[in-house]
């Protein structure tokens, strides 16, 4: 009887979804950089050919403009961004306290928007928030990725864990499934990478354009047929903070290019 | 509470099942079929399939997805995944009952695998399922047996 419930709690554990993932080792840890064709890392490594460059420099403008009815410019209050945002999408997301919760760089570049320049929040995935946040974290080009290690972030870095380990939709398949089980091996054409969030926003050829990685994490759940969670929403703020976790000392790469 | 106790109840008709000889699965969906072994002896509906249409759908990587994960005697080998077992010879290694239960529902004896379970509605709450694909097995019965049709013919 004993042994049946045994069985009976590792059937429970299957059918919950809950994948005991192994993870990846440390000196395992590769960038979505390294699996690429060399004619794309070719593409990002030439800052004079990266197509990721011109949100960088477009962001490096509206850092400078005037916003809202408070007319205040980002360097306003934060000056010359290569001196005070350096390093620190290296360490994002943090924690938010007017809100209690974890907030992204977006997240925190729109409350900025709202709190210090008093303007309307800028749209997901509009050129202006994908610009101001590529040349942000542009800032931190090179340094290791470091998260922060405010104890107020665990349970919601908990929570990015266990998403990232539950399966969903219709092909019932979890993030580690592929991205901790099977990194390297093929899925159709598309070698899969070990999903380090090391490059955003980045330029994706299949875009065509400039995306976050909210934007990734939506097309990867739309992948396995299941319904995607809302840009903004906690759920994909808590899978950023594991992955950023996950991803601990690799190089920011912003603006990355991506098959 | 009730849920825990409801999966519980489940984990152990699982525990109970693997050799116990013939079972009946039955899921509103999908209609019923008898699993022995390991294998579906009958065909999910109607009479035998058809190959050639069996072929197209492996091809298809929008609908039946096969070749994301599998390589085999297919077209455009360039796009075939390495997630899975290569198809040449299939249905010389195994039947076409166990070829069957294999798309059917490989979760059933591989109870950790990658590979979706086609033929089952699985237990949708908390999994986000979305809307359009909510309460329907990814392949239907005769589509399946197209497939099945189709794999028996790969002798070598
Ligand atoms: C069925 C396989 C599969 C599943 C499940 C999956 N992904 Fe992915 N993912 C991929 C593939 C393939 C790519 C690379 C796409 C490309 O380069 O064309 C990718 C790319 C990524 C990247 C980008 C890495 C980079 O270098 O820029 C991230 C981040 C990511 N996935 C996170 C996730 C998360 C989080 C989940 C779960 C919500 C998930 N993935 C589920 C297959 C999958
Ligand atoms: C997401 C990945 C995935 C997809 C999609 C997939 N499979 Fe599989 N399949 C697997 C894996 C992995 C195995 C090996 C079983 C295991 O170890 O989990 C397998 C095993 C099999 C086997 C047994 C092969 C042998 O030699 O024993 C057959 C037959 C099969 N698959 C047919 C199909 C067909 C037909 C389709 C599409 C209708 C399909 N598979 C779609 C991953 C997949």
């Amino acid at each position: 009887m004993h042994a049946l419930w045994r069985l009976a709690a590792v059937a429970v554990a299957a059918v919950c979804g809950i994948v005991s993932a192994a993870g990846i080792e440390d000196g395992e840890k590769r960038s979505g950089f390294d699996f690429m064709a060399p004619a794309t890392q070719a593409l990002q490594a030439d800052d004079m050919s990266n197509p990721g460059m011109l949100w960088v420099l477009q962001g490096e403008q509206l850092w400078q403009q005037a916003q809202g009815r408070a007319d205040v410019a980002c360097s306003g209050c934060h000056n010359d961004a290569r001196q005070t945002m350096r390093g620190v999408a290296a360490r994002y997301p943090a924690f938010d306290a007017a809100t209690g919760r974890p907030i992204d760089l977006a997240g925190r570049i729109n409350s900025c928007r709202a709190e210090r320049q008093q303007a309307e929040p800028l749209a997901p995935e509009s050129d202006a928030l994908l610009a101001l946040t590529a040349y942000v974290t542009h800032q931190s080009r090179g340094m290791p990725i470091t998260p922060a290690t405010d104890a107020r972030l665990a349970r919601f870095r908990d929570n990015g864990r266990r998403l990232f380990q539950s399966r969903i939709g219709q092909l019932d398949l979890s993030c580690a499934s592929c991205h901790d089980d099977n990194w390297g091996k093929r899925l159709g054409g598309s070698v899969i990478p070990q999903a380090h969030p090391t490059g955003y926003p980045l330029y994706r050829l299949e875009w065509q354009t400039v995306g976050s990685l909210q934007r990734r994490l939506r097309n990867c759940m739309i992948g396995v047929r299941a319904e995607p969670f809302a840009f903004g929403a906690a759920e994909l703020v808590d899978l950023e903070l594991h992955l950023m976790d996950r991803a601990r000392g690799l190089l920011i790469e912003t603006p990355a290019v991506r098959p | 509470m009730m849920r825990v106790a409801f999966l519980a109840l489940m984990g152990l008709q699982l525990a109970a099942s693997p050799g116990a000889g013939e079972e009946r699965g039955s899921y509103e969906e999908t209609g019923s079929y008898v699993v022995t072994g390991d294998a579906i002896m009958q065909p999910l509906v109607g009479g035998k399939g058809d190959p050639v249409r069996g072929a197209a759908l492996i091809a298809d990587r929008q609908r039946s997805l096969c070749t994301l994960c599998h390589s085999g005697p297919f077209p455009d080998a360039h796009l075939h995944g390495t997630l899975a077992p290569d198809l040449t010879g299939v249905g010389a290694r195994l039947s076409e009952g166990q070829i069957r239960l294999r798309v059917v529902d490989m979760k059933r004896l591989v109870p950790n695998t990658i590979m979706p379970s086609y033929y089952r509605v699985a237990d949708e709450q908390g999994r986000r399922v979305a809307t359009v694909w909510r309460s329907k097995p990814i392949l239907g019965g005769a589509d399946i047996e197209d497939i099945v049709a189709y794999l028996t013919t790969l002798k070598g």
